[in-house]
């Protein structure tokens, strides 16, 4: 199969600026990790942000994800402005997010960690779950068929009970991507979904990022620094080096990018 | 069956009859999103009427055939069934077959309607649809990655059966009387055959071989509607499509398909089967599962597993078969039944288990008891597509590791001079599709059915299989010679990997052992013997008695055996390698390449001949990297324990 989705129409054509990224800076004490960072991410788009080890890239998405607050700069969320924005208001927003370092509970099931991702999806008490009372039922009943649509598209139902501790590091990131997909996001951030992996799990996690956004339009943004993997499956590639933004464009406009380039290749001085 | 024969007579009638009479029983279980989805025979019914009339109104011919692409899937069979309600046949198709293999059997069978199961296999048949002009329409089951075709030959399942039900509200009498119009004597479904030596051949089945075979065979067994089996195996394969198609059709029983096959363990747990048939490799992995775990368990575990299959292995056949037992071994089998073998029952899910069949290849003893002592009733049977499978079945009480049991019921078995078996039945094939040369080199005027296999029928009424007759020889005192026989039963000992047998023409069996290092190597550690390699450890004079004994083991047992008795094995060897693929003694798939070996080792066999007691061999390897290298060694040559005939007597 080829990764080439987007030679066919898209189910979800690009849309207007969902997310935009406006003179952010962000320092920790004297060392800056972004400065004056600018750019956008548009609606069911598949932006990628990549750039050496040390660039700032884990910062920059932790500064949409509500993480870190910059210094500087402003972030909007559909045009809105989000001054003082925490994790928990962005994911009430639908923005999702997986880690660079799996963040799952380890002895808990594969559905189990899934069905932890639908926690904004449940309302009932602790009570009206303990008893059992119908609206606790239906809630359980309505989350759990949404999970197992999850199993589904990520085609883990073969693991569906095991503990996630007991499987191997590709199909954890699966079930990370997974738990982040349960709440249903509008946007999905991927801190190194490949990091890590074989060429046949990346070609599998490319597969399933592609599938993602194709079948439920979700916008992604994903972190990588293996540009052969990202310049595959991004519409539109921001590049980083030092804190700094040194390209920005599609996969092909930045490739042949000189900056591009020497940083990623070193260049004599 | 209450409804007389010719409403009995097809698959589609047989559906309709069951819809009627047991309408709310399940027909087919699919596990899907964690759950399982039931349809009763009813709405099955409604089901395959629907996709009956769209294909219909698609163009597709009586007499037509559709192509079935993909696992076991409830829809793939009811399309399988619509296509038979409008008196075409079904032609499945290997799911993980590569598209130039498909291109083969959709021309030859003139396909022009197929159902596919996924995005993959939709992919394979576009690959190849300028090849094969034509198909008009494939019908895709998921719709997962499918929205961005555009071809006008693709339509959804859903669709599909939307336009169905819609045509069906309105025409239902029309496409009752299509069902109606079907006798047994049609075409049901063309199966094509591995093709393991030549171009694969689509081997015609009617409807009335496929129930009769279907029907004499869930007699024997008593079967009934509130059995449950598992489909697991590819539907192209008779075997599968039998469990899994026409038995339930003649009976009335559920299946179950799983989610996938990763999952096909933790859902037949969930399932509780209590038909079922597995290959001797799915039940050897099985047992190695079982044996893994059992190594992880504690230690008072590891010890009550030991005793318990230690008692297993001494009465449990004993007990499954209905054989008098000491009545204390009895209540310890009770006792460990209750503490071991329900609960590893249970994990295997088989703890409903009626009725399982193993078939396809030789099959170990050991491993055969293994299943039959912890009280799982595991028969053997002997069939082929040609012969809609069900030719020779173990009855109950009756089990053993050699056989494949007598004739079922209809079946007339007799044999060539060169002891080929030849079967006629009620529920062999038609035809070889448009190959009538083929046809007529397998079927002979009278109805008889060329297997290709040698065998005997010994004095219980048991057939015994032992080679493929082009393989089988004769010693110069004119008794069977069949090598791949007496290389399965030495095999069957752990400690063998690999054996060898000569005699065609000569007068005695003679045998190249090669051994097990793991299996040998343990029994070596445990005895203290010091080795340093397979060639040290092969040349061990301790290691020659160990096989010596399996060698006497194997020839008591041939001299149990009339037409047998003569070929037991006089001599052996152990060689100072193992036979590689790379050396071309085996081919890729690991079958001993007897011509081969014996004139590459030329010497050897002479000696084996000869009476020497050893024999010096200097010999080229080729490593692993590609270099050569030069072994010499001297092999010590053993006679073997031999022992006279029990009985000889003619075999009929």
């Amino acid at each position: 199969m080829t990764l080439q989705l987007h030679a066919h129409a898209r189910a979800f054509p690009i849309g207007g600026t969902i997310i935009e990224v406006q003179d952010v800076s962000l320092a920790f004490g004297g060392v800056k990790a972004l400065t004056k960072i600018s750019f956008d991410v548009r609606e069911h788009e598949v932006r990628a942000i990549i750039g050496p080890n040390g660039a700032g890239k884990s910062s920059m998405l932790n500064v949409i994800n509500g993480v870190y607050r910059p210094q500087e700069g402003t972030l909007r969320f559909r045009g809105e402005v989000l001054a003082g924005i925490t994790p928990r208001r962005a994911a009430h927003l639908g923005i999702s997010r997986t880690f660079q370092n799996i963040a799952l509970f380890k002895g808990m099931s594969v559905l189990d960690n899934i069905m932890a991702g639908r926690n904004l999806r449940m309302h009932a008490t602790f009570l009206e779950v303990a008893f059992r009372l119908p609206r606790a039922k239906r809630e359980e009943n309505e989350n759990r068929e949404a999970v197992e649509e999850i199993i589904e598209f990520l085609e883990i139902e073969h693991i569906r009970k095991t503990p996630v501790g007991r499987l191997p590091y590709g199909l954890q990131k699966r079930v990370e991507l997974g738990r982040a997909l349960a709440a249903e996001p509008k946007v999905l951030l991927l801190d190194e979904p490949m990091a890590g992996m074989n060429i046949e799990e990346k070609q599998d996690m490319c597969r399933f990022i592609l599938d993602v956004n194709d079948h439920y339009g979700t916008t992604i943004v994903l972190i990588e620094h293996d540009m052969g993997v990202v310049m595959d499956i991004s519409d539109r590639v921001v590049v980083l080096d030092y804190g700094k933004k040194i390209g920005d464009g599609t996969p092909d406009v930045v490739r042949a990018d000189q900056n591009v380039i020497d940083a990623y290749l070193g260049v004599a001085h | 069956m209450s409804l007389p024969a010719q409403q009995t007579d097809t698959f589609p009638k047989l559906l309709l009859g069951h819809a009627q009479q047991r309408p709310e029983r399940p027909a087919i279980r699919e596990k899907s999103r964690g759950i399982w989805q039931t349809l009763s025979w009813h709405q099955l019914a409604e089901k395959v009427a629907a996709l009956a009339a769209a294909l219909q109104a698609d163009g597709f011919q009586r007499g037509g055939h559709l192509g079935l692409l993909g696992d076991n899937r409830p829809r793939l069979y009811a399309a399988m069934c619509a296509a038979q309600w409008l008196g075409g046949v079904a032609v499945p198709l290997y799911q993980d077959a590569v598209a130039d293999e498909l291109a083969l059997p959709l021309l030859a069978a003139d396909v022009t309607h197929v159902f596919a199961e996924d995005q993959e296999q939709v992919d394979k048949l576009l690959e190849i649809l300028p090849k094969c002009p034509q198909i008009k329409r494939i019908v895709y089951d998921e719709d997962r990655g499918m929205r961005h075709y555009a071809q006008p030959q693709l339509v959804s399942f859903a669709n599909f059966r939307k336009q169905g039900e819609a045509l069906l509200a309105t025409r239902r009498e029309a496409i009752r009387a299509e069902a109606e119009l079907g006798r047994g004597s049609d075409v049901a479904a063309m199966f094509f055959t591995s093709g393991t030596t030549g171009q694969a051949k689509g081997v015609v089945l009617t409807h009335a071989a496929m129930i009769d075979r279907a029907r004499a065979a869930a007699e024997m067994e008593s079967l009934n509607d509130h059995d449950v089996a598992v489909a697991y195996l590819p539907p192209a394969w008779i075997g599968q499509n039998m469990f899994s198609y026409a038995q339930p059709m003649v009976v009335g029983y559920c299946i179950c398909c799983p989610e996938s096959s990763e999952t096909m363990l933790f859902d037949m747990r969930e399932v509780g089967p209590t038909y079922f048939f597995a290959p001797p490799r799915v039940l050897e992995s099985l047992l190695t599962d079982v044996t893994i775990r059992m190594e992880d368990a504690s230690r008072v575990k590891r010890w009550l597993y030991a005793h318990a299959m230690t008692l297993a292995s001494r009465v449990g056949a004993k007990v499954l078969a209905g054989e008098p037992v000491a009545m204390g071994d009895r209540l310890a089998y009770k006792l460990f039944d209750l503490l071991i073998y329900g609960p590893l029952r249970d994990v295997l899910g088989m703890s409903r288990l009626r009725v399982a069949y193993t078939a396809g290849e030789a099959i170990g003893a050991d491993l055969l008891m293994f299943f039959r002592s912890i009280g799982i009733n595991l028969k053997q049977l002997y069939g082929s597509t040609e012969t809609s499978v069900f030719v020779c079945v173990q009855p109950d009480g009756e089990v053993k590791p050699d056989t494949v049991g007598p004739a079922v019921k209809g079946v007339e078995l007799k044999f060539t001079a060169q002891r080929e078996l030849l079967i006629r039945s009620p529920g062999l094939f038609a035809e070889y599709h448009r190959n009538p040369e083929a046809t007529k080199a397998a079927k002979d005027a009278e109805g008889w059915f060329h297997t290709g296999d040698a065998g005997y029928v010994g004095d219980d009424g048991h057939l015994r299989i032992i080679d493929r007759v082009k393989d089988v020889g004769a010693l110069t005192d004119g008794t069977l010679f069949a090598p791949k026989y007496l290389e399965n039963k030495l095999k069957f000992f752990p400690y063998v990997k690999e054996a060898v047998a000569f005699g065609d023409g000569r007068d005695r069996a003679c045998m190249f052992v090669n051994i097990d290092l793991a299996a040998v190597g343990n029994w070596a550690d445990r005895r203290n013997i010091a080795y340093t390699g397979y060639a040290d450890l092969a040349a061990r004079e301790e290691t020659h008695d160990l096989i010596a004994d399996c060698v006497a083991q194997v020839n008591a047992d041939l001299a149990k055996e009339p037409t047998l008795a003569q070929s037991q094995i006089h001599r052996f060897l152990i060689l100072h390698k193992e036979l590689d693929a790379d050396d071309g003694e085996l081919t890729r798939t690991r079958k001993v390449r007897r011509g081969f070996i014996g004139d590459r080792y030329q010497p050897l066999v002479d000696a084996l001949y000869d009476g020497r007691t050893s024999v010096r061999i200097d010999a080229q390897v080729r490593y692993e990297d590609g270099r050569v290298g030069n072994i010499s060694a001297d092999l010590a040559i053993r006679d073997a324990k031999t022992f006279a005939p029990a009985q000889l007597k003619k075999v009929a």
